[in-house]
């Protein structure tokens, strides 16, 4: 018998959840409802976290402070995506990017988009590495992180 | 480092696609080869460590059920665990840490993956936290070539010396992996071919990435006593690090990258080691990314940071060059996932052992080893010698 001929069978798994976003997380989505992007502040390295940590993960101590981060911020990195696979929640080709809000120590993970795509040369004279970009927000707010719909560069 | 540890057998099997042989027998094809190898049953066999990626890569939970049998396990003490990327090296780790506690004096470590059963970049993607970041995710490709443009970036690597180091590296893995009867890939490239393949994840292209590959490798881990007596020559750990970072992938520096540097910091600490380009003879770098393996280069101190363009460039990592790393081809040309740090481990001992074939470092005594895991977030390192 050839490899060709052993026989595969076809299966999928599907299972159903509810995620707990928790105290510290359900405050930054109702934030974001109101259009506020807002961060953590550490009581004793003084960074500033966003995603808010309900503790420091370097202090371990509990985060209380909450403090309202800009909207602009600088692309720490970013990546263009051209690679499908199951379940992909964006449509390819995307830009998925580390955006340092001003007034935070940590990237941001997000979209960079409301610019053509379709052309890449073009694309790397506009997206840059230390380039500054403001988000842009969905008009429908469902508590997801794309209440943002994405970050556009500052012209 | 605790007692003096050795592996006294290593095996693998064919990596690629194996539609020839259901997930358990895989297991069982890499557990017979390493049994032989060692020249030992599996009575002689005081407990199994294995180790996989997430259940969804293939489909089935908690994979230690399903292969208890293939893996020789029954009526023995069973471990499993999983570290994404870097679970071969976790799992050999345990499996020192079980016979260094002397609990066991022969302990076999299998790693194993079948990944053309499942969508790889879509259980990539749940390794991402569901509320903040999955949706942005794209899998491996996405946050590796973030982090190695982050790294450019910070270093002014001109992206044309990045894009033709990285070529390099994957002409000379592919070339590599000619001398490799267990890889996945066999097929040389040029540097035009890897420079003009279809883009992944800017500036990220075919060739810059690994396969998704079927494959399992296990390794067996002896007492000094035993190995003495029943092996000829062992290949004897000289260290093991293992550090790990914060989850959320913005809150560390990647281009830096504290785990890498530090895993590999404390199993030189082990070894005695202090000059690394120099003592070492040969490295197994888990590298499922060409540009990324630059950074693991800096990280481990092969080169300083920001300069391992120019030493790629120079041959230097080359088979032939200074510290050649992945004779074998690499994780570019091999990655099933769950086996592939157990098997830079396999290569790393088959080197220092003399028994690496066609891709035999000449006179290699002292080898590292490593994996990476999770979005960034973990490193493990593992040095092997040919002395105790």
């Amino acid at each position: 018998m050839s490899k060709e001929e052993y026989r595969i069978v076809k299966g999928q798994v599907m299972v159903p959840y509810e995620l707990a976003l928790g105290r510290t997380w359900s405050t930054f989505y109702d934030c974001l409802k109101e259009e506020k992007i807002m961060g953590k502040k550490c009581g004793k390295c003084s960074r500033v976290l966003v995603p808010p940590r309900s503790f420091c993960p370097r202090c371990f101590e509990d985060m209380d402070e909450w403090v309202e981060v800009s909207q602009e911020g600088i692309i720490e990195t970013w990546v263009y995506v051209n690679m499908p696979f199951f379940a992909q929640e964006l449509k390819i080709p995307f830009i998925s990017a580390q955006i340092r809000l001003d007034g935070s120590d940590t990237g941001f993970t997000h979209q960079i988009a409301g610019i053509d795509l379709s052309d890449f040369d073009k694309l790397r004279e506009i997206v840059k590495l230390g380039g500054r970009v403001k988000a842009v927000w969905s008009k429908e707010k469902k508590g997801n992180i794309l209440d943002i719909a994405y970050f556009e560069p500052v012209k | 480092m605790g007692k003096a540890i050795a592996i006294i057998g290593t095996g693998q099997t064919r990596h690629g696609r194996r539609s020839d042989v259901c997930y358990p027998d895989l297991v069982r094809e890499a557990v017979t080869a390493a049994l032989e190898d060692a020249g030992i049953t599996l009575k002689d066999v005081d407990g199994v460590v294995l180790g996989t990626m997430p259940s969804m890569m293939e489909g089935v939970s908690s994979t230690h059920f399903y292969f208890a049998e293939a893996m020789g396990s029954i009526g023995k003490p069973v471990m499993k665990v999983e570290t994404c990327g870097s679970t071969g090296q976790s799992i050999a780790h345990c499996g020192f840490y079980w016979v260094a506690s002397g609990m066991a004096d022969i302990v076999l470590v299998v790693g194993s993956e079948k990944m053309s059963e499942g969508d790889g970049q879509a259980t990539m993607t749940t390794v991402f936290d569901p509320f903040f970041q999955r949706t942005f995710a794209a899998g491996a490709p996405g946050v590796f070539t973030m982090q190695s443009m982050e790294w450019m970036y910070r270093f002014k690597i001109p992206e044309e010396k990045g894009r033709d180091a990285a070529a390099l590296i994957s002409v000379s893995n592919h070339d590599n992996a000619m001398d490799n009867p267990y890889a996945h890939i066999r097929t040389r490239v040029t540097m035009d071919d890897v420079k003009n393949a279809r883009v992944i994840t800017y500036p990220v292209r075919l060739l810059d990435v690994c396969p998704a590959s079927d494959g399992a490798c296990a390794v067996i881990f002896a007492t000094r006593e035993k190995a003495k007596k029943i092996c000829k020559k062992p290949a004897w750990i000289k260290g093991l690090g293992f550090r790990g970072e914060e989850f959320f992938y913005g809150e560390s520096d990647k281009s830096i990258w504290m785990s890498a540097t530090e895993a590999a910091k404390e199993a030189y600490r082990h070894a005695g080691i202090r000059n690394p380009l120099k003592e070492l003879d040969v490295a197994e770098v888990y590298n499922p990314f060409t540009y990324q393996e630059m950074i693991f280069y800096e990280c481990f101190g092969f080169c300083p940071r920001g300069e391992a363009p120019d030493y790629v460039l120079k041959g230097t990592f080359m088979k032939d060059g200074k510290l050649p790393c992945c004779p074998s081809g690499g994780t570019l040309c091999t990655n099933p996932i769950g086996a592939t740090g157990l098997v830079r481990l396999a290569e790393a001992a088959l080197q220092v052992t003399g028994k690496a074939g066609e891709r035999q470092v000449e006179g290699a005594r002292l080898a590292l080893s490593h994996a990476m895991g999770g979005v960034d977030q973990f490193n493990a390192v593992t040095i092997v010698g040919s002395k105790l």
